[in-house]
């Protein structure tokens, strides 16, 4: 298989787009995506001063990468949650992306370490609270990056989920209609009052296999291991439909989350009824009169062809 | 072949030679859920792999991190 672009040999392919790309051209496809899911939702510009939720995982040092190669000013916060060496391991990955890649950018990494405060790791918490332990994490990390957002002055708090993740709390949120989060997933929140740093996710337009792929092709060294508190989830159930659906009719991820932001993003119309919206496109087959919004109805067409059909197809006697 | 897989970590071994998309096949693996690595190279679909080859085959389904807005899943308890 050959780059769509260049020619030269690809290394992956992206069936969702009908293309496959060598490194250099998929390279300039993710940073492309990610700045245009930047300019389109008016995430931030060159002078803002955007700080990066990393993890260790691959989306969130590839948005560090993409962030600091495409120019612009970022520096990141890593929250050591303490879970043994799952941490550990996380910690040391994000400090050394830090200190290979990022510094030489001019970019900070800031650590926040929950034990230090807190006096235990995010399992003892959530155990001590009666928690689960995703949602005591949720909310540590909620409020450690909103905290060191506004302590630090930074314009913009900026995540590293990707269209899977986004797609995946879609459907968990469609699924229980629960209509009062859908406001809450736009790729871009504004800072709502007083003390909420702006959120951005500039990676919504990019897969999460995509993303796994460019760490790969940039030698990202990031934290393969699922985070052992995040086993059993229901994202990742929701996130493995979409994956088989994705296999089976590529594009379906996107069609689905993309085409939800395109309806939120237009005006709301005057709510009509069915028997309305009827009323005003149908009226009776000039041949049956059963009614269509056509002048002859698609049942009469069909009959009509079949017979023409028929009878030219009909052998002399 | 030798092929090394994740969550969790196990090796496998399969005849070659087989396109990459066969061997995810066999493994009764979603294509858009992992990466086919031979060596520390990427390879597409339809690359053919050999029996010398070393492949990694690795998951790309993280459980994702918390939203930084709050979001209380049906399924969590609130307590």
């Amino acid at each position: 298989m050959n780059c769509t672009k260049c020619k030269t040999k690809a290394v992956i392919d992206l069936p969702r787009h009908n293309a496959a790309f060598c490194k250099g051209c998929f390279n300039v496809f993710v940073h492309d995506q990610t700045a245009k899911a930047i300019k389109s939702q008016k995430m931030f510009g060159k002078d803002d001063r955007i700080l990066v939720a990393v993890s260790g995982g691959k989306d969130s040092l590839a948005l560090w990468d993409i962030l600091l190669k495409l120019g612009y000013k970022a520096d990141a916060l890593y929250v050591n949650l303490g879970i043994g060496a799952y941490s550990e391991e996380s910690h040391r990955k994000v400090t050394k992306f830090a200190e290979t890649t990022a510094a030489a950018h001019g970019a900070t990494l800031h650590v926040h370490t929950v034990q230090e405060e807190a006096g235990a790791g995010i399992k003892e918490l959530a155990q001590l609270i009666h928690r689960p332990a995703c949602s005591t994490c949720g909310t540590i990390k909620r409020y450690q990056f909103n905290r060191v957002a506004l302590e630090h002055k930074y314009d913009v708090m900026a995540t590293g989920h990707n269209l899977d993740d986004e797609a995946a709390r879609l459907l968990g949120n469609v699924l229980r209609w629960q209509e009062e989060y859908l406001d809450k997933q736009a790729p871009s929140l504004p800072a709502s009052l007083e003390g909420f740093a702006k959120k951005v996710k500039p990676l919504y337009r990019l897969s999460e296999r995509e993303l796994a792929a460019y760490s790969v092709l940039n030698r990202i060294d990031y934290i393969v291991e699922e985070c052992p508190m995040a086993k059993g989830a229901r994202t990742i159930l929701y996130k493995e439909v979409l994956n088989r659906l994705e296999t089976e009719s590529p594009g379906t991820k996107q069609a689905f989350y993309w085409g939800f932001l395109d309806k939120q993003s237009k005006p709301e119309a005057a709510p009509t009824t069915m028997a309305e919206r009827d009323q005003a496109s149908l009226h009776p087959c000039s041949v049956c009169q059963q009614p269509t919004t056509a002048e002859v109805c698609s049942y009469c067409k069909m009959m009509a062809r079949a017979k023409t059909h028929s009878a030219s197809s009909c052998p002399p006697v | 072949m030798q092929i090394q897989l994740s969550h969790p970590t196990r090796s496998v071994e399969i005849k070659g030679p087989k396109k990459a998309k066969e061997l995810l096949k066999e493994l009764n693996l979603v294509v858009e859920a992992h990466l086919v690595i031979r060596g520390d190279e990427l390879v597409t679909e339809d690359e053919m792999l050999y029996d010398k080859d070393q492949i990694e085959i690795r998951p790309v389904i993280s459980g994702g991190s918390p939203h930084l807005t709050p979001h209380v899943s049906p399924f969590t308890s609130l307590e």
